[in-house]
């Protein structure tokens, strides 16, 4: 079960062992490369990703690891971690790498992470931003705010434990926050004895829970963070029989998210007007791309234009796309203002005054019943009401009625505008797809976001829709149930495992 | 003010660059995006210019995201007397050069009291010309939004700084209670009298800043080259000793070495380094092979771990 990393791809690390102080040098076989000294052009953008995980099961470490054996950690640095830790280092003579990550007095004083680190380092093949988040329950929220923009989950368990009931939280709000990848770190595999059979055991575990979760891009990898097996350097010598990749292996062959399958998309940041003679519409393709002679539509207004010109600083381009900062010149006079956008005549996003979403409760207060907020998504921002309809039980992974959500809660809302709304689904588009509510009491962000759809009435029952029922092999349904676009309706779809003789007298049941 | 743009005007003479690899352009946009959003949602931004590299590239990149405008808010310096006399120069070059509106603040007090590095020490210098004196000029303004070039890669308290990081009105941050902050949506809602330092820069590293310094080619204050330069050593750091006002300690001698300045600062707190790295490429490959963070030649971050964290919440930037 790994996604299609080549473990024959070479990785370009620099085969100098570290000589610091007495600090040793990674005990693993190292992969050399011959080209190391010529610097790579880096073809690839950063790769964003979150770890999960508790302290207890090294999650710091691994981190620390991570920086450590990537060199984006340096001497003096290193020093003053081991004057921060003195006393506290491990049975190698490594720093504590923990305190390296917790940077807040609070939290070196409290020995816990409270808040989202982000983190830096490279190889020679592409740059990572790590989002670190606590593993603690209470801070779901802000395992939601690192899992927002990652491309990546590294899920780490360990070895001695296996799966835990948080392993299923965690797993679970990053699929509903898009992440579409995961990495099982199976850490202190060597205090197993390099077991392969616990570890076969607990990535099997696993793969069970991401189908459920209808992820199918699973890796799982037996690691020893502590002693940097498997983790940037392989970890052949203790662990002969894995032969799968390494952990930074993997996320150099990871893919940036997709989650962007819709048309052409521009929230308006702001109009350029330096003179009269000049109208730019500024901001960052959300989707698509476009080019000049397109045709375009401004939302809400419904206006048509054409676009004549795509300016940037550096030249007149004949094309954006998904990710470009741009000024956008149309060929007549619209109207105009931050907060519009601007999209592919022939493929717009859903617009109205009622949407569903699921959210994450932020803020202790939670998310009260119909009580106006702000809603803002990309540029634009509008009053919406909001109403709680369910709750997702993260210990059973079940949605139940609720009226009302409190922190750390994810449910699924009812949002009314006040005025015309557009939004794609999250699923199709990241970014056109997510908002974030703001109480207007406090200022404060009180929730993210993620639509779901377009709610074609108030009411919201639709027992007149078409429905179509399939009677398909057990084998063939995990693999549909475990695409991305249902991954992201699960709750629309009823399923039950017969067999298949009682399949086939249903069906005549209905026929006649 | 009437503004014409022909055709051709709009080709930017220095295009003839190879475009951007994808990975600093994914940095470029991203930082375009947020000087973007702030100056569309505060009403009176403004971007502290400190006239180091991280500075330079924020420049840089607050042209690109409002052109063909001009940038659509002041620059601010909170000088505090003791900066390199390049820094000024190059300062005064740059702001003619790009026609832009700076605003220079020295602490009226600090400079009455003739508060200096060597009379009040390294962190009560700080507080009163740096921490004070921009939180004066921020309240002169009045400015509701403040754009700073600092990189979370710098120092563990910044990993932990949101794009946009909320203060009170009296400049405080509170990093137990920051807003959480998801996608790429800020929540730029604040009250009269609080305000937003947003960070474009957040996500870059120290190379990435070289790297789009030079395949930009952005300029720079000279002294981030290695030359000959006179030199004192002292606190275990060696010192620019160009300034009359640098009075020599018995003991201490001025000689020439060979250096370069890695991070720029006041000259009396800011340690040089030996290198031979004479162009760019140079510099990216001694950073590459470095074995020190570049706050090491640092003197106000060495107090004691947690300080840039205390300097913060303090209102320090």
């Amino acid at each position: 079960m790994t996604v299609s990393a080549s473990t024959g791809s070479q990785t370009t690390l620099h085969t100098a062992a570290r000589t610091t102080g007495d600090i040793k040098a990674p005990t693993g076989n190292v992969t050399a490369f011959a080209g190391a000294e010529a610097r790579a052009p880096r073809d690839s953008r950063p790769l964003r990703l979150i770890t999960c995980g508790s302290v207890d099961d090294g999650k710091s470490t691994l981190i620390g690891r991570l920086l450590w054996d990537t060199k984006a950690v340096k001497e003096d640095q290193a020093a003053t971690l081991a004057r921060d830790s003195s006393g506290k280092q491990n049975d190698l003579g490594l720093p504590d790498f923990a305190l390296l990550l917790d940077g807040l007095q609070a939290e070196r004083e409290q020995g816990i992470t409270i808040d989202v680190a982000y983190r830096y380092f490279a190889t020679e093949n592409r740059s990572f931003i790590v989002a670190d988040t606590p593993g603690h329950e209470q801070y779901t929220r802000n395992m939601a705010t690192g899992a927002s923009t990652a491309d990546l989950a590294i899920l780490l368990v360990d070895a001695r434990v296996g799966l835990l009931e948080q392993t299923r939280r965690h797993a679970t709000i990053a699929t509903l926050m898009g992440i579409r990848q995961f990495v099982l770190a199976v850490n202190k595999i060597d205090l197993t004895g390099y077991d392969r059979a616990r570890f076969d055991a607990i990535s099997h575990d696993f793969k069970e829970l991401a189908l459920s979760l209808g992820v199918r891009q699973v890796t799982a990898i037996p690691v020893s963070a502590l002693k940097g097996e498997n983790v940037v350097y392989d970890g052949r010598a203790s662990m002969p029989w894995y032969e799968g990749p390494t952990l930074v292996e993997v996320l150099e062959l990871a893919t940036v998210r997709s989650g962007q399958t819709t048309g052409f998309r521009l929230p308006v940041q702001r109009v350029s007007r330096p003179g009269e003679s000049f109208r730019g519409y500024q901001g960052t393709v959300a989707g698509g791309s476009v080019k000049p002679g397109d045709s375009v539509v401004v939302l809400p207004s419904g206006m048509v234009a054409n676009v004549t010109k795509i300016v940037t600083f550096d030249l007149v381009r004949n094309a954006a796309v998904t990710g470009d900062a741009i000024t956008l010149v149309l060929d007549r006079q619209v109207d105009v203002s931050r907060g519009d956008m601007i999209v592919a005549i022939d493929s717009q996003p859903q617009t109205g005054v009622a949407f569903d979403a699921q959210i994450v409760a932020l803020q202790p207060d939670g998310i009260q019943p119909n009580k106006r907020y702000w809603l803002k998504s990309g540029s634009r921002r509008q009053r919406v009401s909001v109403e709680p309809v369910s709750q997702l039980d993260l210990k059973s992974g079940k949605w139940g009625p609720s009226d009302a959500l409190s922190m750390n809660a994810i449910g699924k809302v009812h949002l009314a505008f006040d005025e015309q709304a557009m939004f794609d689904a999250y699923e199709q588009n990241r970014t056109t797809g997510a908002f974030i509510l703001i109480d207007p009491d406090t200022n404060n962000t009180v929730a993210g976001g993620m639509i779901t759809g377009k709610r074609s009435s108030l009411g919201g029952i639709h027992t007149d829709e078409t429905r179509v029922l399939l009677s398909l092999p057990a084998d063939l349904a995990d693999r549909i149930l475990a695409s991305d676009l249902l991954a992201g309706r699960r709750d629309e779809l009823e399923v039950r495992r017969i067999s298949a003789a009682r399949a086939q007298d249903l069906l005549d049941t209905l026929d006649g | 003010m009437s503004l014409t743009l022909p055709e051709t005007e709009l080709h930017n003479p220095q295009s003839a660059r190879p475009p951007l690899d994808p990975h600093l352009k994914a940095l470029e946009n991203e930082a375009i995006h947020i000087f973007r959003e702030v100056a569309g949602e505060f009403e009176k931004p403004v971007m502290l210019y400190s006239v180091g590299k991280d500075s330079s590239v924020l420049l840089h990149l607050a042209r690109k995201a409002f052109y063909p405008g001009r940038i659509p808010f002041p620059l601010l310096h909170v000088n505090t007397g003791w900066k390199f006399a390049e820094m000024i120069a190059f300062r005064d070059e740059i702001v003619e050069r790009y026609d832009l509106d700076l605003i220079e603040h020295i602490n009226p007090r600090g400079a009455a009291e003739n508060v200096t590095p060597f009379t009040h020490g390294s962190a009560l210098y700080t507080d009163i010309m740096k921490t004070e004196g921009l939180r004066q000029a921020l309240d002169a303004g009045g400015f509701d939004a403040a754009f700073g070039g600092a990189r979370r890669d710098e120092e563990a308290s910044r990993a932990k700084e949101r794009i946009y990081s909320f203060r009170t009105p009296d400049h405080r941050w509170d990093p137990r209670n920051q807003r959480p902050e998801l996608w790429n949506v800020y929540n730029g809602m604040i009250r009269k009298g609080e305000s937003v330092r947003a960070f474009p820069l957040s996500n870059w590293t120290e190379v990435d800043i070289w790297r789009y310094i030079q395949a930009e080619e952005i300029p720079i204050v000279p002294l981030y080259f290695a030359a000959d330069r006179p030199i004192v050593e002292r606190d275990g750091m060696m010192i620019l000793a160009e300034d009359p006002r640098l009075e020599l300690q018995p003991g201490e001698t001025k000689r020439q070495e060979r250096i370069r300045f890695r991070t720029l600062g006041c000259f009396p707190l800011t340690g040089a380094i030996r290198s031979s790295a004479t162009t760019l490429d140079d510099i990216i490959t001694e950073l590459e092979t470095a074995t020190v963070s570049e706050r090491q030649g640092r003197a106000i971050d060495r107090d004691q771990s947690g300080s840039m964290e205390k300097k913060k919440r303090e209102g320090y930037f």
